[in-house]
């Protein structure tokens, strides 16, 4: 039976190859912006290099301080020695790696200046992220008990700034704002979207201008936790949030006096949403309502489009229905029939968009657009994919295959 | 598919009583049917005839579970269908009736072999023993050297031929005709009515509409409608 469907969905498609492309080309274009979509969002969100363990990470990125008629607050990184009495001492965790905020430099080559971002960071940093070195090795906790003018450099930088990339710079110099540092080690560089760990330059936080030793609470530093596992994350959130709790109040920093203090410790998601959608839990679901209606606007509106398509369609199948049902096709099997044809059709689309995306893709990380892009067509991705595919065969096989399987037999065989 | 027809001649097949067909518009009322009253026998072979737009073909279409009437009941094989569900109708349509039209009513996207076989696909008959029954019923037509045709490649008497092995491809009892000859020329429609004749002696019951007097005269019985109306 399913081998008959699908004879006759393909015959389908050849009888009028224009309304095939149009509905193909509808169907393949609107899962490609879906599929690339979902790739980026994966590439955005999800646990790639070097935050492979993102997923059992929690991210500790700012401090909110109101006053006590909360009409005026202050918020932002933290201090490294906040980060050390509160984070770093936390005995949930598996480490603590701490590192500031993304920072800029100039480095020169000649005459020509090389911006530089850069970060300050402590020794556990290279072990909570996953960087691939490319050649040396990180700085620990000696390099920086020593002071040591070292740093890791990421092999965009030792491109730019050495003359034969080819041959090994650990053990070479760098002048940075007329500071010399010696090469540790050469890393592969982090995506721009990955903002927790991007940067050109890695200086361990002894450095000049890390401004570790600020004293107060709020500085330019942030930290990353990994938990042993997830489910550690309400554990390391508690003790966390309990340690903080203990902090007295009111106080003052910088000439603001506060009494109210909040630090987050959460997950890259949580954290994420809340960088863009300060305010709690109204302005979430509103975001959340947003992408809804944008992604009802992305797959709901071609597949009613489809569906017109297919109404219109039908009625030259009008006789072929009128067979099936004369010859014992009850309702129900005429029902599904349609709607495998439309899956079937959705399908091919389907196939088309992997391709297409995979193009998309491929363009995008080899372009520049975006630094070290690794956008992927991953599992996930490919299961979004084609559940949305299904979802769309779904909607725009059913109002179609109803309206077809109701038809009159006699109506429907005289035409 | 295993011949059962084993029930004795002199039973009823197909019994209407009173059937009306009316067909409205917003603004119209037609009467197609008026108050018929039908028996036909098992193994009979009917024909009915009348002029243009009398309700031969609404007849045959309510006999076939195609069309319901208006008014009266109908009976197939002793079962009273009125209160039956369109899934009941579907089983009752594929196990008992074959249909032949005069428009052939091909898929022209299908096979010869695969247009055959549709009646099997809803009796869940798996794919082998399907072709298997879908080529003993072309055989029976003489088409079993055109099964991988597709209709276009067919000449007329060829795509009726087809329609028959379709109708008999799952054995029923009931065969309806509606005009089977009336796009062939007089040698195809021999040939045709010479198969129906051949069914009808194995133990088919077949009501045939036609315009034609000749092959009205080689069925058993002749009915004729005019206006909705039964005259004979």
């Amino acid at each position: 039976m399913l081998t008959n469907y699908i004879k006759i969905a393909w015959k389908v498609l050849l009888r009028h190859p224009f309304y095939t492309f149009i509905t193909l080309f509808g169907i393949s274009l609107t899962l490609t912006v879906l599929m690339v979509l979902t790739s980026f969002l994966d590439h955005l969100l999800g646990s790639h290099y070097p935050e492979t363990k993102r997923y059992r990470s929690l991210y500790i990125e700012r401090m909110v301080q109101t006053d006590s008629s909360r009409t005026s607050r202050n918020m932002g990184p933290m201090s490294f020695r906040f980060l050390m009495d509160y984070a770093k001492s936390l005995k949930t965790p598996e480490r603590v790696a701490i590192c500031s905020v993304f920072n800029t430099s100039n480095a020169y080559v000649g005459s020509q200046r090389i911006k530089l971002g850069t970060k300050f960071t402590d020794a556990d940093f290279w072990r909570v992220l996953e960087f691939q070195f490319l050649e040396g090795k990180p700085y620990n906790e000696q390099n920086i008990a020593n002071g040591d003018y070292v740093v890791v450099i990421t092999d965009k930088f030792r491109e730019q700034y050495f003359e034969d990339p080819t041959e090994s710079v650990v053990g070479k110099n760098v002048e940075i704002e007329n500071i010399n540092y010696k090469v540790i080690g050469v890393v592969k560089g982090s995506p721009i979207t990955r903002f927790f760990t991007q940067a050109d330059v890695y200086f361990p936080y002894t450095a000049p201008k890390s401004n570790y030793q600020t004293i107060g609470l709020r500085g330019m530093y942030i930290a990353i936790v990994e938990a042993k596992q997830k489910s550690d994350f309400k554990a390391i959130q508690n003790e966390f949030q309990a340690r903080v709790s203990r902090i007295p109040l009111p106080r003052e920093d910088n000439g603001f006096k506060y009494s109210v203090l909040e630090v987050g410790c959460e997950t890259y998601m949580d954290n994420f949403l809340d960088t863009f959608l300060d305010g709690g839990s109204g302005p979430k679901a509103i975001f959340t309502t947003v992408i809804v209606f944008i992604l009802f606007m992305l797959l709901g509106l071609p597949a009613i489009n489809l569906v017109n398509v297919n109404v219109s369609r039908i009625m030259e199948r009008a006789s072929e229905i009128g067979i099936r049902k004369a010859f014992g096709a009850p309702i129900r099997t005429l029902l599904w029939q349609f709607i495998i044809e439309n899956l079937f059709i959705t399908f091919i689309g389907g196939a088309i968009a992997l391709i297409l995306t995979g193009l998309v893709i491929y363009f995008i990380n080899t372009s520049g657009w975006i630094a070290y892009a690794d956008l992927t067509i991953n599992l996930n991705v490919f299961a979004v994919s084609l559940l949305v595919c299904l979802l769309f065969g779904f909607l725009s096989g059913v109002a179609p295959a109803l309206r077809m399987s109701k038809l009159n037999i006699a109506e429907a065989l005289r035409g | 598919m295993i011949l059962n027809r084993t029930k004795k001649l002199n039973t009823d097949m197909i019994a209407l009583s009173n059937i009306e067909k009316v067909y409205r518009t917003s603004s119209i009322e037609t009467l197609a049917l008026n108050n018929i009253n039908l028996t036909i026998r098992r193994g009979e072979f009917v024909s009915i005839m009348g002029p243009s737009g009398c309700g031969k073909s609404t007849l045959l279409n309510i006999m076939g579970l195609l069309d319901e009437p208006s008014q009266g009941t109908i009976e197939l094989d002793g079962q009273r269908v009125a209160s039956y569900r369109d899934k009941e109708l579907a089983q009752l349509r594929n196990q008992k009736i074959g249909f032949i039209f005069q428009s052939f009513h091909l898929i022209n996207d299908l096979s010869v072999v695969d247009n055959v076989e549709i009646p099997l696909l809803y009796r869940s008959a798996n794919g082998k023993p399907r072709q298997t029954y879908a080529k003993e019923a072309l055989e029976k037509v003489g088409l079993s050297n055109r099964m991988k045709h597709f209709p276009k490649q067919l000449s007329g008497g060829q795509k009726q031929r087809v329609a028959i092995a379709r109708a008999i491809v799952g054995n029923p009892e009931i065969i309806l005709a509606d005009e089977p000859t009336g796009n062939l020329d007089s040698a195809m429609g021999n040939e045709i009515m010479n198969i129906l004749q051949d069914l009808n002696n194995d133990g088919a019951t077949i009501v045939m509409v036609t315009h034609d007097e000749s092959m009205a005269k080689r069925t058993h019985r002749l009915i004729r409608l005019f206006d909705g109306t039964q005259v004979q």
